[in-house]
């Protein structure tokens, strides 16, 4: 800053010290941001899926059976509100990160965004979900 | 004549009803550290926050300092935090927050010079720093009149041209009171909004500020700014839209052919 001696200034500045308390919509940020560790932690679930497939029958048995033990439900049941917590969140921004969308001339508003987002979202979940389901069987 | 006999710019209100505010002072000569000070101001369902302020200047503390000019939120001088967010001190009703107490503090995540007015050095050298004029392709006699442009050409950057330089934006952006040296969501708008406009070339030399390490990518999408943004220029927007430009013109030089041999 610029400021000679002498004059009496004496700017303040103030600690952001607990800054994401500061309001609601921090909060929110910080969970958004918090749960994507839980989507990290499933990718990790998945790669080590995959290096238990590579070492044989046995031991990928063994991880679909670890994966059925109550702490791994209950873990999963976990994984899933907050992944699903995320890409609500997520989808909410996604308007502020696109340029304009242009359909027939118009913007396509920012509600219309997220909700299209929201939608393919379910619609690929609904497919996977059914896709395994369909394999299992 | 507009009565010779008022000095003050509000006049007594007579509802009855008073409001407490509690502002945030900080006098550099004999406070350590800035101090809540309560006031309590007598007001009617048309006053703004900044009538209330004005409220006590001319009648409880004429030692209150904070920034104002034109009352109807254009000129983007009254941005301050009221009740821990940031607004337009003459565009926030104090009927709104009655009867809780209405806290009002200088704009956050800038330096305190007194009481609510801050020290705007730094955004007003950024705001040099992106070159805010349209800079033309090559220079034009003024015998070729004027540019023109279709109503389409103006509809993709009037939005960001909307801003009033307020910071509200920037009292929004934690990223920016954690790092000072961030650009920051306002200046980033406007400088999307010269990018933007067809009689513009000046994108080249705006880019080694979007792209530097103290440019868009400090941004982690809080978008608190455009919440906040009195004007709904989105500035949230122009950041992350200039992200993606940003990644494209660092992937890209990869494979472009350099300079024609030059």
């Amino acid at each position: 800053m610029n400021t000679p001696a002498g004059n009496g200034r004496r700017p303040y500045m103030r600690s952001m010290q607990g800054w994401w308390r500061r309001n609601t919509f921090y909060v929110e940020y910080m969970i958004h941001e918090a749960t994507a560790l839980f989507v990290a932690a499933y990718a990790v679930v998945l790669l080590v899926g995959l290096v238990r497939l590579s070492q044989g029958q046995a031991a990928w048995n063994a991880w679909l059976a670890a994966l059925r033990s109550p702490g791994s439900v209950v873990f999963h049941v976990l994984v899933l509100a907050a992944i699903s917590y995320h890409a609500w969140t997520w989808f909410q921004i996604m308007p502020r990160t696109l340029p304009p969308v242009m359909l027939k001339g118009k913007r396509l508003s920012a509600a219309a965004i997220t909700r299209s987002g929201l939608a393919a979202a379910a619609i690929v979940t609904l497919m996977v979900f059914f896709l395994v389901r369909g394999l299992w069987a | 004549m507009a009565r010779p006999e008022m000095q003050q710019d509000t006049e007594m209100p007579d509802s009855g009803k008073t409001i407490v505010m509690d502002v945030l002072r900080y006098r550099p000569e004999q406070d350590d550290r800035p101090v809540l000070q309560s006031y309590e101001v007598p007001f009617s369902d048309d006053m703004s926050v900044l009538q209330g302020l004005q409220y006590i200047k001319d009648y409880l503390d004429g030692s209150l300092s904070f920034r104002w000019s034109c009352r109807m939120a254009i000129c983007g001088s009254c941005g301050m935090m009221i009740n821990g967010r940031p607004q337009l001190a003459c565009k926030t009703f104090l009927r709104d927050i009655y009867p809780e107490h209405v806290r009002v503090e200088a704009l956050a995540h800038f330096p305190i010079e007194r009481d609510l007015v801050i020290v705007m050095d730094d955004f007003i050298e950024k705001l040099e720093s992106i070159k805010p004029y349209i800079i033309e392709k090559q220079p034009r006699p003024l015998a070729e009149g004027e540019y023109l442009q279709t109503p389409a050409e103006r509809d993709l950057y009037e939005q960001f041209s909307s801003c009033i330089n307020c910071m509200l934006c920037y009292a929004a952006c934690p990223q920016y009171g954690l790092n000072p040296k961030f650009l920051g969501p306002g200046i980033i708008a406007l400088l999307h909004r010269y990018n933007l406009d067809s009689r513009d070339a000046g994108a080249e030399q705006r880019k080694p500020l979007v792209n530097s390490e103290d440019g868009v990518y400090n941004c982690t999408a809080v978008g608190f700014c455009s919440e906040v943004c009195p004007k709904l220029v989105d500035p949230a927007n122009a950041v992350n839209v200039n992200k993606m430009e940003a990644a494209k013109d660092y992937f890209l030089r990869l494979v472009r052919p350099r300079g024609g041999g030059k």
